[in-house]
């Protein structure tokens, strides 16, 4: 024994716990085989922000697109393949140079799955939920996002049903790009609302 | 016409026996409560996870790029919950609520996954899946679980609603109500006045789903609130909006 060197790291007591729940409810035949890869490859490599980069990019490039996307979130979306869960019912908000959007889950951490992806550990932690309702334009300059006076800043709070997703705005030196470059531009936080591109 | 102030009259007799009682009477109804309240514990009523506008949180620890998983664990965890919730049938009320009646300490002081797995085991427990004994013993230590639900079941759901009371550009008011159990209505904007800017669909309301296997369906409404008023901090330009169920909601 005191010569092995291939022990594994002892568990913490979190990992005891959730290896106690995985282990009796396995016992009862209550976890399909394969079900969890399978949860964790789905959000690892399927779902995440390139979905959400892709409708922002097609918005860019056919006005007519962004037309339907604002209109109808849910249908837009799904013309390029994305829904399912927490992307049922789905309302794109259009950043302008004068109005900033931003989103939020203050009583949990409601987000767009299906263009989005699971969302960052900070989006669920309190600060965030806390105070992006109270001093979003302070919290928002803190995060690195600094906004002029004059921008009106729309904070919606997804605590029914909607789940939000921003268009962010084109940035100005992305003239004359393919939907693929574009589409590469697009960043989770400027979905979100937390930065500008 | 009768027959919608019969709704309402009835309506408002439910919600008055289950939401206006008061606490005194709720920890006497209540023997989870009561026992809790003898062990010197008290779960709050107005949940910990209502943070919307709390101060002294602190920064926020933001990182442009993070995994979708930092640790296995989550990912498991994570799975597990969609494992027990599809065994127990939860709504989507009676998941979140499980997280809600965490120990407000043990909310604060732990993650998301975390909060999923405390959701997995409690629901697991209350549904007889498994014993709190069973885990703590393969876990070979103490696994907290949430607390006891307080509010007492629904008794009667309630007629659907299915004709939106307010359109765009409404002025409505958040009713002042501080429910024991479940609700989707934010602490912050209750007894506040805002703006309908957008109507959604028709949708199960939390506060019934999360304490009955009955449900009642009702419009949803997107309300604007001017920051300023809500915080009273001469903010300017700034809108918060908040989506809530019409029974949230009355003229204002």
């Amino acid at each position: 024994m005191s010569n092995s060197t291939h022990h594994p790291a002892p568990m913490s007591p979190v990992e005891q716990r959730v290896a106690a729940l995985e282990a009796l409810l396995t016992e009862r035949g209550l976890v399909p085989e394969g079900f969890i890869g399978q949860i964790t490859r789905r959000y690892e490599s399927e779902i995440g922000p390139m979905n959400g980069a892709r409708v922002v990019a097609r918005a860019w490039l056919d006005p007519r697109y962004k037309q339907r996307l604002l209109a109808d979130g849910t249908a837009a979306i799904a013309e390029l393949g994305f829904g399912g869960p927490e992307g049922d019912h789905m309302v794109a908000v259009e950043n302008t140079p004068i109005v900033h959007n931003v989103i939020v889950c203050t009583l949990c951490s409601c987000y767009p799955w299906p263009v989005l992806g699971l969302p960052p550990a900070w989006y669920k932690d309190p600060p965030y939920r806390a105070r992006m309702v109270r001093e979003p334009r302070a919290l928002l300059a803190e995060m690195g996002c600094p906004l002029p006076e004059e921008v009106e800043i729309r904070v919606w709070d997804s605590s029914a049903e909607v789940r939000y997703l921003v268009l962010p705005q084109r940035p100005p030196a992305a003239e004359g790009m393919t939907e693929a470059e574009l589409t590469a531009l697009v960043t989770r936080d400027s979905m979100i609302g937390v930065a500008r591109l | 016409m009768a027959k919608r102030d019969h709704r309402n009259a009835r309506e408002r007799r439910f919600w008055a026996d289950v939401y206006s009682m008061p606490i005194t009477r709720v920890a006497v109804q209540i023997g989870a409560f009561g026992a809790a309240v003898r062990r010197g514990k008290v779960w709050l009523v107005d949940g910990i996870h209502d943070l919307g506008g709390m101060q002294g949180l602190g920064a926020v620890d933001h990182s442009p790029a993070e995994p979708v998983f930092h640790h296995r664990w989550e990912a498991v965890a994570r799975a597990l919950l969609a494992v027990v919730a599809g065994a127990v049938e939860a709504s989507g009320g009676e998941f979140r609520h499980s997280i809600e009646r965490m120990e407000p300490g043990h909310y604060l002081t732990s993650g998301y996954y975390e909060h999923w797995l405390t959701a997995a085991a409690t629901l697991a427990v209350e549904h007889a899946l498994v014993t709190g004994a069973e885990l703590e013993a393969r876990a070979g230590g103490r696994f907290p679980l949430s607390g006891p639900v307080l509010a007492p079941p629904v008794a009667e759901s309630g007629p659907d609603v299915g004709t939106p009371r307010f359109g765009v550009g409404d002025r409505v008011r958040v009713r002042e109500w501080h429910p024991p159990g479940h609700t989707r209505c934010p602490r912050y904007v209750r007894g506040k006045a805002g703006t309908v800017v957008r109507l959604d669909g028709i949708y199960s309301v939390p506060d019934i789903e999360a304490h009955s296997a009955a449900r009642r369906h009702e419009p949803t409404y997107a309300v604007r609130f001017d920051a300023a008023e809500l915080w009273g901090d001469g903010q300017r330009s700034v809108w918060v909006h908040v989506d809530l169920w019409d029974s949230y909601l009355e003229p204002a």
